[in-house]
């Protein structure tokens, strides 16, 4: 048991200041490493109250895809200059109603949440299902989207589907201008198409239109 | 306490009796693949250092042990020295997942196969932070070249291990062994295995999809800048990353630990054996590719990944959980 809690508090310690590094450092790259640092100790922490279905998606979608785009963005775009030059100029100044606004509605929403979960506890027993202990939790799970929520799962697909071809309209525009490679074309090409016998007369040279 | 010192002594050894032999064997690979890619090409290949030159690697290693490690000075020095150290022991950790016999295997988790996929998704990380922290063009691009691919034929892989994972109904390792007792997987998913084979290499950064060193266009690629043991340590992260690809696809396709055929002379080798045999057999094939295949270009092969080989496994997840449900045949427990 003291082992599981030495454990826990180094995975919650790393997360903490992991999160405090993504806002500090001046490098938004370094930003990202920690973001992704501050995503695994997470994952771990999940593994640690045996949800490790959660934990293991989560290392697989946040870490292993959206965190790469994040820093795919970050080190194409340059940020980290842009960063610097907002943090000093006057702008930055007029957003810190909307963020202290939202850091305010965040705070509170923690309040709630441990507040209850601290002083009702039997709260948490109404609206949680009873999972059975006997199975893996992959199957479990399985047991619920795929039942009593298959409407809302397939839903949230729906919405992310959308949201991609949306993106993918958006920004695609099929050049003209280039070379495109057909396989069918290339592949159906016969010799009669590309080869052409010419007798040369001597000292005439031969028209080639292309 | 002293049982408790004892547990862990025991872990360690454990892992140790793993680790060693994997890493030993991530050097003997090194000159197998060399010595077949020689071979095919009719040359001799490594044959000096001890008999069939067998100590080749280790020369080899000897020799980046005592080379000068070259840090560039505008270099971002964490994070150049992390990606090396990072490619090193994503590659080794996957290790502890895989199961070696019925009982030979250093954790037998549930989520076996998530576990694998996860951390060979980290893989790409190594090289990305290798690729930018150089401050350099070269490795840049071949890191952004090389995270692209890695992402992109992860979701085949992805979509893959649902096939198996249908026909199976577990995501533990050893299930998916067990589940192969009557009939290996590579019969009823033979298209599967050839797409993951060649995800795999993909996903290694094998020829024919070795664009991110690409040595006509990117020089090394993201080991561009690295010298020493640095560059070493990508290597070996490099071919232990093979040979785990190698390993998930004799687990999931060609029945792992399990003997071909359960009667005599095949059940009396000790099933470790069997593992190491596939292994060998699917790194042998993956090392003749290298002898063989010209490399692809990069549109090539981003089309082959999401317009060829995602839409062929989709269809197939379909077709196999049809088949399923239409004969009664789901794994449900």
């Amino acid at each position: 048991m003291i082992a599981h809690a030495i454990i826990f508090y180094i995975f919650s310690f790393v997360a903490i200041v992991s999160a405090v590094m993504v806002i500090v450092s001046r490098n938004t790259v370094h930003s990202v490493f920690f973001l992704i640092l501050d995503f695994i100790s997470i994952s771990c922490l999940f593994i640690m109250i045996g949800a490790e279905f959660l934990g293991m998606i989560m290392l697989i979608v946040y870490v292993g895809a959206v965190a790469i785009l994040f820093l795919f963005v970050v080190m194409m775009l340059n940020v980290s200059q842009q960063k610097n030059e907002w943090f000093n100029s006057s702008q930055s100044s007029s957003h810190i109603p909307v963020g202290l606004l939202v850091s305010i509605i965040i705070f509170f929403e923690l309040i709630i949440v441990i507040g209850g979960w601290k002083y009702k506890s039997e709260l948490t027993d109404s609206i949680s299902l009873k999972l059975p202990t006997n199975i893996t939790n992959t199957q479990s799970l399985g047991n619920v989207i795929y039942t009593d929520y298959i409407h809302l799962f397939q839903l949230a697909g729906m919405i992310l589907l959308v949201s991609m071809i949306g993106a993918i309209v958006l920004t695609f525009r099929r050049r003209s201008d280039i070379k495109r490679q057909s396989y069918f074309k290339q592949i159906s090409r016969e010799r009669e198409d590309g080869v052409e016998l010419k007798d040369v007369d001597n000292n005439k040279g031969v028209k080639i239109d292309v | 306490m002293p049982e408790f010192l004892l547990l862990i002594f025991s872990e360690i050894y454990k892992i140790l009796f793993l680790l060693v032999p994997v890493l030993v064997s991530v050097a003997m690979i090194v000159w197998l693949d060399r010595r077949v890619w020689a071979f095919v090409q009719k040359r001799r290949g490594p044959n000096v250092v001890g008999p069939f030159g067998l100590f080749q690697s280790l020369a080899d290693a000897l020799k980046y042990i005592f080379k000068e490690i070259i840090i560039p000075a505008s270099s971002n020095k964490v994070i150049f020295i992390l990606a090396p150290i990072i490619t090193m022991t994503l590659a080794l950790i996957a290790w502890a997942v895989i199961p070696f016999s019925e009982t030979f295997v250093i954790a037998d988790i549930n989520v076996g196969i998530l576990y694998l996929f996860a951390v060979s998704s980290l893989g790409v990380y190594g090289i990305i932070m290798g690729g930018w922290a150089s401050n350099s063009k070269y490795p840049f691009l071949g890191s952004i070249r090389s995270a692209a691919q890695m992402v992109s034929y992860e979701v085949s892989i992805g979509v893959i291990i649902i096939n198996v994972l249908l026909c199976v109904g577990s995501l533990n390792l050893s299930d998916i062994v067990i589940a192969q007792k009557d009939m290996w997987f590579v019969i009823p998913l033979f298209p599967m295995f050839i797409i993951f084979f060649i995800s795999a290499l993909a996903e290694t950064n094998r020829p024919p999809f070795d664009l991110p060193e690409a040595e006509a266009e990117l020089v090394a690629g993201y080991q561009t800048e690295y010298s020493g043991m640095m560059y070493a340590m990508f290597w070996l992260g490099e071919y232990a990353n093979i040979l785990l690809m190698c390993a998930m696809g004799s687990i999931l396709f060609l029945g792992g630990w399990l003997p071909p055929f359960n009667f005599f002379p095949f059940n009396a080798i000790p099933s470790p054996i069997w593992l190491i045999f596939k292994i060998l057999f699917l790194f042998i094939l993956f090392s003749l590719v290298k002898a063989i295949v010209p490399r692809y270009r990069y549109d090539q092969l981003m089309k082959l990944g999401w317009k060829i080989f995602l839409p062929l496994s989709l269809l197939y997840v379909v077709l196999t959980a049809s088949f399923l449900l239409y004969f009664n045949k789901l794994p449900i427990n």
